[in-house]
């Protein structure tokens, strides 16, 4: 809580400030130094030494924000930070390479390439679960990608926001990368400014207001925003893997506050109870029996998310269909693992993204009823399935639109850095990962060579009969129609 | 009716290979059979010459549709992608599912992504427009693919609705009201606007080539009325006159000496844009800066081919697109000075380069962003399929063209399929220091350290025992 002494100490950042620190972005772009191979390895680096250096405090700071287990915070903050490091700089010479096109007939002779161009200065808006990761990852490809950047982290995650202020002021070039720390008003003082491309990781409500922002500069953006990520659970599988998975995903992944958590799961009546046992046993394998005070999951996030989740849970269309858990801690701002069985699908829970340890479960009289419920909702961030069953694997890859799916497993596809990562329809829009993110911050400007000869009177005025005649011969590609050009005796 | 589009998108027909080859196949044949048809209402908005109809319109659109319906299978698989050590044992692959339904707004591109589309051609070339909405009810399928007729009323109404992804062409003004209403649904964007695109020109280049190909880049474009078309050139003092006095002999040659009577011309597409244009050439310090055509003639919407050599930079014909067949030559001392010029002003659609100089070359690629770019040529780029043609920044966002098309109107939806063995008891709680090394040294990708951590070498020391 800030003290007047406090708030005097914080200098007001608003249009102006804003403003000038583009213009500074701005200089540093045009200079030039961001565009050269040894800056982009030299930030890479760096990057990675600071990881290495500050994992002490990025493990605190994470569990001042979030109670994140140690484990949580390097494996899936700092790991996955540092392997696409590793990736961006054994592939940057690869990405940077202009990449050949194939000419055809109708342009001979010419040579045409595909150039990687920076967009310029972006502008990074990242989110308050994964801080660390979902700050770094994005500006990993915008540095890779020779932009200018500007990191705005979440203020709801405040010491890893003033961690990440400090580490890139000690670590990465201050000219051309810059932290803004803040909240709603900051933000927006930032986007009144003109950006060459906006990242933005949260949600959809907030997604709009970034878009229509971007639409009065022209700026493109990309979106990763989230969804009711379903898991489909049929019953010839592999049940305590599976449930293992699926816990893994769920409480293992910040608490289920994450945007491709498992939101809820979708099965059979007959499979339920089954599925909820073992639920209930690998749960209390995992975290115990006080699992309210588990050092071995996060804990929710703030009072404004806890109330959210306190109501779900009270909705009374939920009332007796809580099956396990339903412990809550207001003042330690702790849930425990609470599963719901039979939920209906017009219940409070059913109608917004959980982001949270709460796991309802729908139960149907057929596993294919699963689609319909799936596709009545918004399109997700992810969709998950497990089974055995072929058939049903093909239809649910073809039939259910989701940023990414996961065929017996979950969340795992954000590890594989060859796939793009992103949403579709209200999960968001663009993609990043491995090469992906630097394709995202870069544009790609088709460029053709030709020389001054090979020119083709064809192609000029005065326009005759006999030009028109033969231009759709040869366009046309038939070798008998450009001899009847030639020899006057086509149809026309 | 975009729940009826809808309602045929989830039916699932425009998702088979079938239904997409045959719409394509609908497109081929009806620019095929009707040409002639095609032609005469191009001829009627724009006087538009036969044969830049057929090179820029019809040729393209065949072409376009030859080019899917050959690529369409390949374009339709998944595409395999590679796993690591951390998520062993898996496969990855990448599967292009379409976005639903979409809306086009003033183009010709095509439903072949597998999506249902309404087509809204623009209004200010009516005959065409109305040509497009008949043939695409005969030719098509008319349950997925719909046009719709009219100005900004029903524009407005159709940007009101949710749609899976628009595609724009046209002005960054308007770009900018469709964005805005895109985001209101989270509607993903392509688009293509304009800007000003330059031609540099060196001295040392061929110059009856060099002046044949600009006049092909902009008088040879719906008279100057083509995105990618060359607004203005920017050449050395010394060079200008030998420039100026090719372009004149350039287009006596081509379009006699009467540009005017020539029929291998386009005119300006309405009263509202020849006034503009007008005023652009009549501003005061332009107007004494002619050196090439400036006549004009209001009843049959023409002007000359026309030359000014340079206008001050704050005039509107330095300022805006022209879109018309005015022409500004720029000169500067040095043509290393032509960068700054150039991007001093927002970031074109297409840039162009005439010269021998390689290291030039290289610089003006390097170093003058834009959409796309063509050296010692002028438009070649985009008929270049195997390239994306969007712009940046003030031109455009977004891509398409050949497989891009395809893919602009695609989600690359990753999918990752494991199996049930192989499951490594390291990832769950409870967790403890030693499973924290352990999978340290996996998620570092190489199986040594992975060794070290189990051995306990590891050179992290995670403070806790628990």
């Amino acid at each position: 809580m800030a003290t007047t002494i406090e708030e005097k100490e914080v200098t007001v950042f608003g249009e102006e400030e804003a403003k000038q620190l583009v213009n500074e972005l701005r200089v540093a772009y045009d200079s030039g130094r961001t565009r050269s191979y040894s800056w982009r390895v030299a930030q890479l680096k760096n990057i990675l030494r600071m990881c290495d250096d500050s994992e002490k405090e990025v493990v605190e700071a994470l569990h001042k924000d979030l109670a994140k287990p140690e484990l949580e915070s390097t494996l899936y903050e700092l790991g996955m930070i540092k392997n696409a490091c590793k990736v961006a700089l054994k592939e940057l010479k690869n990405w940077i390479r202009p990449e050949k096109a194939k000419t055809s007939l109708t342009t001979f002779p010419s040579s045409a390439e595909i150039v990687s161009e920076p967009f310029g200065v972006i502008l990074i808006i990242s989110a308050w679960n994964y801080p660390f990761l979902l700050s770094i990852d994005p500006v990993i490809g915008a540095i890779a990608a020779g932009n200018a950047v500007l990191l705005k982290p979440s203020e709801l995650a405040p010491a890893s926001s003033s961690l990440l202020a400090k580490l890139f002021a000690q670590y990465l070039d201050t000219c051309s990368i810059k932290v803004v720390e803040g909240a709603v008003s900051e933000t927006s003082a930032l986007l009144e400014q003109k950006w060459d491309k906006i990242m933005y990781t949260g949600n959809g409500r907030v997604g709009r207001i970034v878009m229509a922002a971007a639409a009065k500069h022209l700026t493109p953006v990309i979106m990763e925003l989230g969804g009711k990520c379903p898991v489909v659970v049929d019953s010839d599988i592999n049940l305590q893997v599976a449930v293992r998975r699926l816990i893994a995903g769920k409480w293992g992944c910040n608490n289920g506050q994450a945007c491709i958590s498992p939101d809820y799961i979708l099965t059979t009546k007959d499979y339920a109870p089954k599925l909820v046992d073992a639920l209930k046993t690998e749960l209390e394998k995992f975290y115990g029996k006080n699992q309210l005070e588990s050092k071995d999951l996060s804990r929710i996030v703030n009072s404004n998310h806890f109330a959210r989740l306190s109501k779900l849970l009270e909705d009374e269309k939920v009332s007796g269909k809580i099956v396990y858990g339903g412990e809550r801690d207001k003042d330690k701002l702790r849930i425990a693992p609470t599963i719901l069985l039979d939920v209906l699908r017009d219940s409070l829970i059913m109608n917004e993204e959980i982001f949270g340890p709460l796991l309802p479960i729908l139960t149907l009289n057929n596993i294919d009823e699963s689609f319909n419920v799936i596709n009545s909702g918004t399109k997700p961030l992810a969709a998950y399935i497990f089974t055995n069953n072929k058939k049903l694997k093909e239809k649910f890859v073809m039939s259910v639109s989701a940023g990414g799916i996961v065929i017996n497993d979950t969340t795992i596809h954000m590890a594989v850095h060859t796939v793009p990562f992103g949403g579709v329809g209200e999960s968001g829009m663009g993609s990043y990962h491995g090469k992906f993110s630097f394709d995202a911050f870069s544009h790609k400007k088709a460029v053709v060579y030709r020389s001054f000869t090979g020119d083709a009177a064809l192609r000029y005025p005065p326009y005759t009969g006999f030009k028109l005649r033969m231009m759709k011969a040869l366009m046309g590609g038939s070798f008998l129609a450009i001899l009847r050009a030639l020899f006057g005796g086509s149809k026309s | 009716m975009v729940k009826q589009l809808r309602q045929s998108f989830k039916s699932g027909k425009t998702k088979s290979y079938q239904w997409r080859v045959s719409q394509l196949k609908g497109i081929a044949k009806m620019v095929e059979e009707r040409e002639s048809d095609i032609v005469q209402a191009l001829y009627q908005d724009l006087s538009k010459p036969p044969l830049e109809a057929f090179v820029a319109e019809i040729s393209m659109a065949k072409s376009s549709c030859r080019e899917a319906i050959e690529g369409l299978q390949d374009w339709m698989k998944p595409e395999k992608a590679k796993t690591g050590i951390s998520t062993y044992p898996s496969t990855a692959e990448i599967v292009s599912d379409p976005l639903g339904v979409v809306l086009v707004i003033s183009t010709w591109n095509f439903p072949f992504s597998g999506n249902a589309v309404v087509l809204k051609p623009s209004e200010i070339a009516p005959a065409t427009s109305s040509l497009l909405s008949k043939l695409v009810k005969d030719y098509l399928d008319d349950s997925a693919v719909k046009v719709v007729e009219g100005a900004i009323p029903e524009t407005s109404a159709l940007l009101d609705q949710q749609w899976d992804k628009i595609l724009y062409t046209g002005s960054a003004r308007v770009g900018r009201i469709v964005m805005a209403a895109a985001a209101k649904h989270l509607t993903p964007v392509v688009l293509e606007l304009g800007g000003k695109c330059p031609a540099v020109v060196d001295s040392n280049v061929n110059l009856e080539v060099a002046v044949r190909r600009i006049i092909a880049g902009k008088w040879q474009c719906n008279n100057g009325q083509a995105c990618i078309g060359v607004d203005y050139i920017i050449t050395t003092k010394d060079f200008a006159p030998k420039l100026i006095e090719g372009l004149r002999k350039g287009i006596e040659e081509f379009f006699g000496k009467d540009p005017m009577e020539s029929k291998d011309i386009s005119r300006i597409v309405s009263p509202a844009q020849f006034k503009r244009l007008v005023g652009l050439l009549d501003e005061d310090n332009v107007s004494d800066k002619l050196v090439l055509g400036g006549r004009r003639d209001s009843t049959r919407l023409k002007i000359d081919p026309t030359i000014v050599l340079d206008p001050p930079q704050e005039s509107q014909i330095m300022q805006e697109e022209i879109f018309g067949p005015l022409l500004p030559i720029v000169t500067v001392g040095n043509l290393k000075e032509s960068f700054q010029v150039i991007n001093s002003k927002p970031k074109p659609l297409a840039a162009y380069l005439f010269t021998e100089d390689e290291q030039l070359k290289q610089d003006f690629v390097e170093n003058v962003p834009s959409g796309g770019m063509s050296i010692n040529d002028t438009i070649l780029h985009v008929t270049v399929h195997t390239m994306p043609f969007g712009g940046v920044g003030e031109s455009g966002m977004g891509s398409y063209h050949g497989k891009f098309s395809f893919d602009a109107f695609s989600h690359k939806k990753s999918v990752l399929y494991r199996s049930f063995s192989g499951d490594a008891s390291l990832r769950y709680p409870p967790y403890t220091p030693k499973k924290q090394m352990v999978m340290k040294g996996l998620m570092n990708g190489g199986l040594p350290g992975m060794l070290l951590a189990l051995l306990g070498w590891s050179s992290h020391n995670s403070g806790t025992k628990s």
